[in-house]
């Protein structure tokens, strides 16, 4: 109930960085959307630790928040915040548990339209199914293989009413930085290490 | 003397006349409260006001089936839209967000009186933590919608209170709205604005609600030809049951008159005896009806299909007046009816005796079957005694049974020989029902209510997939006022905290949660500082805090409203889902006080421990009451007070013949039939594998009731050298017009009919059989001898 539209549409956010952070293998030859799509799509799972800082307007200072992140094919993605409050958020099929202060609530994606259709994008990268993530956001991508970046912007204009853009930044095919612009100019960079392969 | 006679005639159609316009203003129920008791103990009487106007009793279960998903979601918002603009319903739940934004205003406005506020919590150090912890939860991932809310609420009050008041995530939804996570359907929840005992309004509601989804289905075209409306909940079950027994009872009813009327008009063949024969009956039914519907002010839909069952007995007197008299001149049955009316009126008393018991019950069920059973039997007999002989013509000719008699009486003999037999079925039938007492009775409440296992199953589905509170174990606590009951349940909330805490309940809802007790909430206000002080505080309070005071300027704004605007009161809570939720735990009791109920959570897959409740409410005014276990000890004590009645009856039945007889032999004589046939059929029913409920300890009774005539009839005939002929032929007659009158109850599909009608058709046959087994020789020389024997 608490404005839920808020709610997904810092999610989408979220989630989207979150499908992007996962790439294993180096970049093919012919660098495109294309490739890079499919060399992300390539990983199938693993553990990296993070480090987000948020710039807020109404903040004299960003804080700061860390801990791990956990993906594995083809739909778990979760998201252990250890700083500065232990939170849990994980992604399991249609299926978004947040766990907090011994609190526990479960969301269905299917419920909220807005969702579905940044989990049909999350899918997309997964599969590197290019045209479903264009479907949802206008892809640019800039810079060489050594260091490139990806910028979505969502095409629905409710969700920009929200977020201005998210902008991943990688190498070869390691995603390093996503970035999340909102609409009001506050910014979240959230830092990528990969811990190794489970 | 045609004066004198016109008299009682005159008086009986009076009578007549003023019952019927008094059965047509009557109110007809079918509710539980017939099962409720008059004298309830605390915790009964939760139950009672539970069952009556308590939420559970005007929820009703709505699901839209068939069509595609679309055509439901279109016709759930269409329904629920129509519904909302009626006043006959004061909730609809859709899963649609429709008072979400209502709510959370509310929430916003009154959030300082709805939240625990002290002065420590807007202290400089108070202010300090709750700015740094808000701080701290930007930074997680659900940061992003917390944002908005710092400035006016850096306490984190909202938060709060939307973790504690925000039901959990409710049934699951799809489009917008509810839906079974199962299977195709979509899923409502309506709150009746009338009460759970006023069965009309309830068959009024259910009624709009069919229309306005037909209309709905026309309105959102052809592919919502195919979606069906299913209903449930306590409500739909009383209309189901009043409409179920009312079909019933009408279904019976003709089928009994039409074999009863036959078997008459085949023996009198005279329709103006059959007429006149009737009249009684009817007599009697329109007593007993104003009876109850005086004594009562309500008649339960029981007590109504009783009425069918008193014809059988009733229409008895007539047959004893036409066939014993047999005089087809007046004067000469003027002189058989001064024989046999004793006869009768002694059989009458004895019935009456035996239902008298049933008023002193403290169930209004009960004391209705007997007021009904007293009211009609009186009814009947004066008007057999004192209306009928006026009404018959002065030569009525009707088939003379005297040599039908005759015949009959030549079996007797054979029939005394057979005794033996009788001994033997009784010893083994009592050796049944010993080998049974154990499960003897069949205790479950469930057993006496005429809804179908198919509709139960529907129900337990639709509160499966809404999730609609089952309110097994609850809390309650009474106040003199609405606030005082409130105030009450805050005392409890530490000892309830307490056993969250120590693991013996996962939590529990209150009232207060959504409506403070007026001190509560003055306490609170007073905690809010001024705006000066608060600006003050706040200066402070941001040192070392990556913020500035002058982002709460909105926070200080609020604080300041809330100090104007003052409590909260129930009529704020209108249009809100809070009204609701606290209406279902707030209730105003008959007797003016309020009730405050909790609800309380068990752990996942276990139950709650009732000795460890008992012990932290120990020295509070509280009581803790588990439903489903009170309503089953509820029926328990029902039954336990029916079969001793019953027994207090058989006893006063027995004095009274004895007192009435003079003679212990003879009175022997006339109880050993009717109780050899009550142990028979008590066995036979447990053998074919009945359990007996309330209604077959009624029909027991019954046959006592019936039977007595008979066993009586056989009694005067042994002290007059053996009984007549014609006598013997009407005590057929009659046997057989109550065999026809209970005997299509076995077939009605209703349980509680059912279960007289096994009892009473075997039973009144048995009576008869027995009374003529066990009469006494026709010599009257050798009627002294048995006698002992």
């Amino acid at each position: 109930m608490m404005s839920t539209s808020r709610l997904n549409l810092s999610l989408r956010a979220i989630l989207a960085g979150l499908a992007l952070t996962w790439a294993g293998s180096t970049l093919a030859a012919g660098w495109s959307l294309q490739s890079l799509t499919q060399a992300l799509a390539q990983y199938r799972g693993g553990r990296a630790e993070f480090t987000e800082t948020k710039t807020l307007a109404m903040l004299d200072k960003p804080i700061e928040s860390s801990g791990e992140l956990r993906f594995a094919a083809p739909d778990f993605l979760q998201m252990r915040t250890v700083k500065p409050k232990p939170q849990t958020l994980t992604l399991m099929g249609n299926q978004l548990t947040l766990d907090m202060g011994g609190r526990s609530r479960q969301f269905d994606l299917r419920d909220h339209p807005d969702i579905a259709t940044l989990i049909d994008g999350i899918r997309a990268t997964l599969n590197g199914d290019l045209t479903t993530l264009q479907k949802h956001y206008t892809l640019t991508l800039d810079g060489a293989p050594a260091h490139w970046t990806l910028t979505l912007v969502p095409r629905n204009d409710k969700a920009r009413e929200h977020v201005r853009d998210i902008r991943i930044g990688g190498h070869e095919g390691v995603v390093k930085t996503v970035t999340v612009e909102q609409a009001d100019g506050d910014v979240s960079v959230m830092h990528i290490t990969p811990i190794g392969t489970p | 003397m045609k004066r004198r006679a016109a008299l009682p005639v005159l008086l009986w159609l009076a009578a007549l006349l003023a019952s019927a316009v008094l059965v047509a203003q009557s109110r007809y129920a079918a509710d539980m409260s017939a099962f409720l008791p008059q004298a309830p103990t605390a915790q009964e009487r939760v139950l009672a006001d539970q069952l009556r106007d308590g939420l559970i009793s005007r929820l009703i279960l709505l699901g839209i089936d068939g069509a595609d998903a679309d055509t439901r979601a279109a016709l759930s918002k269409d329904l629920a839209a129509r519904l909302r603009a009626n006043p006959a319903f004061a909730a609809v739940e859709n899963g649609q967000p429709v008072s979400a934004q209502r709510d959370e205003r509310l929430l916003l406005q009154y959030r300082y009186v709805l939240t625990p506020t002290t002065a420590s919590t807007f202290s400089v150090a108070g202010l300090h933590q709750a700015i740094a912890d808000s701080i701290d939860r930007l930074a997680s991932p659900m940061g992003q919608n917390l944002k908005n809310l710092l400035p006016s609420d850096p306490t984190g009050a909202m938060l709060k209170l939307f973790q504690e008041l925000v039901p959990g995530d409710g049934p699951e939804r799809a489009q917008d709205i509810w839906v079974a996570p199962d299977m195709p359907r979509a899923l409502l929840l309506v709150e009746t604005s009338s009460q759970g005992t006023d069965t009309d309004a309830l068959q009024a509601a259910i009624t709009t609600i069919r229309a306005d989804f037909g209309d709905a289905q026309r309105h959102a075209g052809p592919t919502a030809r195919h979606a069906t409306l299913v209903m449930s909940g306590p409500g739909v079950f009383a209309v189901q049951s009043r409409a179920l027994i009312k079909g019933a009872v009408e279904r019976v009813s003709i089928i009994g008159a039409a074999l009863i009327v036959g078997l008459l008009l085949l023996v009198y063949r005279s329709p103006i005896a059959l007429v006149l024969g009737l009249l009684p009956v009817l007599s009697g039914i329109l007593a007993g009806i104003v009876a109850v519907s005086l004594g009562f002010g309500v008649v339960q839909g029981i007590t109504l299909g009783f009425g069918t069952t008193l014809m059988g007995e009733a229409v008895d007197y007539a047959i004893y007046l036409f066939v014993q008299s047999g005089q087809p001149a007046d004067a000469d049955r003027r002189a058989s009816l001064q024989g046999f009316w004793p006869t009768i009126r002694l059989g009458m008393l004895t019935s009456v005796f035996g239902f008298a018991t049933l008023l002193l019950s403290g169930f209004p069920g009960l004391a209705q079957l007997g007021l009904y059973s007293i009211a009609g039997l009186i009814a009947a007999a004066l008007v057999t005694r004192f209306v009928l002989p006026q009404l018959l013509p002065a030569r009525l000719s009707i088939r003379d049974l005297a040599p039908f008699g005759e015949r009959l009486a030549q079996h007797l003999p054979r029939l005394r020989r057979m005794r033996w037999l009788l001994g033997i079925a009784v010893v083994l039938a009592a050796g049944v029902l010993f080998a049974h007492r154990h499960t003897l009775w069949n205790t479950r409440l469930s057993a006496l209510s005429p809804v179908s296992p198919a509709s139960l199953a529907l129900d337990a589905q639709l509160r499966r997939q809404l999730g609609a509170p089952d309110s097994g174990d609850l809390i309650a606590v009474e106040g003199v006022s609405a606030d005082a009951a409130l105030a009450a349940a805050e005392a409890l909330q530490p000892r309830l905290q307490t056993l969250v805490t120590q693991g013996v309940i996962a939590g529990y809802n209150s009232p207060t949660h959504y409506l403070p007790s007026a001190a509560t909430q003055r306490r609170r206000l007073a905690a809010l500082p001024d705006a000066d002080t608060l600006r003050a505080h706040l200066e402070q309070a941001v040192a070392g805090l990556p913020v500035k005071a002058t982002l709460f300027a909105p926070f200080v704004r609020d604080v300041q409203a809330a100090r104007a605007q003052g409590p909260l009161t129930r009529a704020q809570l209108a249009h809100t889902s809070f009204a609701l939720a606290l209406d279902g735990m707030l209730l105003r009791q008959p007797d003016g006080h309020w009730l405050a109920m909790l609800p309380l959570h068990a752990k996942p897959h276990t139950e709650i421990d009732s000795a460890q409740i008992h012990a932290a409410l120990a020295g509070t005014p509280a009581i803790y009451i588990n439903l489903g276990q009170l309503s089953n000890s509820l029926y328990d004590g029902y039954l336990r007070t029916a079969a001793w009645l019953s027994l207090a009856g058989l006893l006063s039945i027995a004095i009274l013949l004895l007192f009435t007889l003079r003679s212990l032999p003879r009175a022997l004589r006339v109880l050993a039939p009717l109780f050899g046939a009550v142990i028979v059929v008590g066995g036979g029913l447990l053998l074919a594998g009945q359990q007996l409920t309330l209604l077959h300890l009624i029909g027991l009774m019954l046959i006592v009731a019936v039977g007595s005539n008979y066993a009586l009839f056989f009694d005067q005939g042994a002290q007059s050298g053996g009984i007549a002929p014609r006598t013997l032929a009407s005590l057929l007659l009659a046997n057989l017009t109550t065999v026809f009158g209970f005997g299509p109850l076995a077939l009605s599909g209703v349980p509680v009919l059912q279960a007289m009608g096994m009892t009473v058709g075997p039973g009144v046959l048995l009576a008869l059989l027995f009374s003529a087994m066990l009469s006494a020789p026709s010599s009257p020389a050798a009627a002294q001898s048995p006698a002992t024997a």
